[in-house]
């Protein structure tokens, strides 16, 4: 099954994309920030240098950020495609794009501090694959950059510095103080991907998995939609602003999801996006047709 | 908006205050963790002259060499500098820096030592890389490409126009400790007036 496909050039393709171009949205996004923001201050400024660069990447062609994190993919594929060869072509992409500069070579050796040189390495690309009914392929993409990779946290409720128990209003004070940690050093304005329960490893998946969803959808769930909403205004209310320069959009989305979890657990596992909000989707069918979907 | 030129003074640096915004031009360097390690292990007299009154920049640059063999920066934004915060102090006093650029600004002991140095920190914008590509016009040399690669080199580099913010300066201010107090008082304010 998808033989006569060059998947590796389509991955390529989908890396470019996610790389250059920045959803539509997440600029609408900033440009609605910056009209917020006092004439002259250092925030407008700073969004002004951004979407400047948004304008310039797109041109050109090239990077928004010369981080260009970690590809972190999700495969949609039917019965009877190897995963395996999926994994390999991926990979192939990672390598090819790299070489191209749509990727910088970002996959150091752990213990040596050596870079592999070719994008890829152990875990890098991560891939999760799931199986389903379609006859075509869903590929979903984010680049997940560093600086804000490092400012992602996980809580365990209660917390008794927060007084924060085991319910919603726990999981507010959590968001609220995972921004409030992260100040302006995930390259705020963000986007958050929120996982309450799960365990510690489905969580931060399922919390990078909300950010797929449009930055402007509505949680299917009227209790998490009113969350999301609140959070959005609550965290814009801390002042942190563009780079945490001060300012009042510190945060473009916030995106509840929720895991089952065990009675002994509750988790709040918050990852943040940075403005590089950078994401290409794709379907691919057994022709190997490729309709673009972001 | 003010423009500097690199090579700097202390002078003129101690002049400078937290929220300007000023246009930097002249020669600087890169150098990142793996660098600032390495310039603390020994004095490093062949790199000295290319840090000394200029600013080394936190930056993991995308690279392309041309086919003459020169190099030119494709993508370059600041990564965080709060890694290099055990080393900064002390880099700045031992080079003669007069400055770093980088992003999410540095804790205390950097904040001293620029104070004691006269040096500062100018933020620049996250994730600009072609913004800040633009801004640097020339590579001049590299050191210890082969040993870090390309994003933890120490690239000698000449920048025109490049855009920054002061958000530490050699007065003891950070711009980051007042956002950070500010928020976590909203944060207790928020928290306190529950639903
Ligand atoms: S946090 Fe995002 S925008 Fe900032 S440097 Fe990293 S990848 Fe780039």
């Amino acid at each position: 099954m998808f033989n006569n496909v060059d998947l590796v050039e389509t991955f390529t393709e989908l890396i470019r994309r996610a790389s250059t171009q920045l959803p539509a949205e997440v600029t609408d996004a900033i440009e609605r920030g910056r009209a917020r923001e006092v004439d002259g201050s250092m925030a407008q400024k700073a969004l002004d240098t951004i979407l400047v660069n948004i304008t310039k990447a797109g041109e050109k062609s090239a990077p928004l950020c010369q981080d260009t994190g970690t590809p972190v993919v999700w495969i949609k594929y039917p019965v009877g495609v190897s995963t395996k060869r999926l994994k390999e072509d991926f990979t192939a992409a990672v390598h090819r794009a790299t070489e191209l500069k749509y990727l910088r070579p970002n996959a150091v050796n752990t213990l040596t501090g050596m870079n592999t040189g070719n994008g890829a390495g152990r875990g890098i690309p991560c891939i999760h694959f799931e199986e389903w009914d379609e006859p075509g392929l869903d590929v979903r993409m984010i680049l997940k950059g560093g600086g804000s990779e490092n400012v992602g946290i996980q809580y365990k409720l209660p917390d008794s510095r927060l007084e924060a128990g085991r319910n919603l209003e726990g999981v507010r004070r959590a968001v609220l103080d995972a921004v409030v940690q992260a100040q302006g050093k995930g390259c705020a304005p963000g986007v958050l991907g929120v996982c309450i329960g799960g365990d510690r490893v489905s969580a931060y998946e399922h919390s990078k998995e909300q950010l797929l969803r449009p930055l402007g959808d509505t949680n299917m769930d009227s209790d998490l939609a009113a969350l999301e909403e609140r959070l959005l205004q609550e965290t814009n209310e801390l002042g942190i602003g563009p780079m945490g320069f001060g300012g009042k959009t510190t945060i473009l989305a916030v995106k509840l999801g929720v895991l089952d979890r065990l009675p002994a657990c509750y988790f709040v596992t918050v990852t943040y996006m940075c403005w590089a909000d950078r994401r290409a989707f794709a379907r691919i069918n057994q022709e190997g047709a490729i309709s673009w979907l972001s | 908006m003010a423009e500097l030129k690199l090579p700097i003074s202390e002078k003129e640096i101690r002049s400078l205050v937290v929220g300007q915004f000023v246009h930097l031009s002249g020669r600087m360097i890169t150098g990142r963790d793996a660098a600032h390690t390495w310039l603390m292990q020994e004095y490093r007299a062949e790199v000295a002259p290319y840090l000394k009154d200029t600013v080394i920049y936190h930056c993991g640059p995308v690279v392309n060499q041309k086919d003459d063999g020169s190099w030119e920066f494709v993508a370059a934004g600041p990564t965080t500098s709060i890694r290099e915060e055990p080393y900064q102090a002390d880099v700045i006093a031992r080079y003669g820096l007069r400055g770093v650029i980088g992003k999410g600004g540095m804790g205390p002991m950097t904040l001293a030592g620029l104070e004691r140095s006269g040096a500062v920190y100018l933020h620049a914008i996250g994730g600009a890389a072609q913004v800040l590509a633009e801004a640097i016009p020339r590579v001049e040399k590299v050191f210890m490409l082969e040993e870090f690669g390309v994003p933890e080199a120490l690239w000698v580099i000449h920048v025109d126009l490049f855009p920054v913010v002061v958000s530490m300066d050699s007065h003891g201010v950070s711009l980051h400790d007042a956002v950070e107090a500010d928020s976590k008082a909203k944060l207790k304010e928020l928290i306190a007036s529950k639903a």
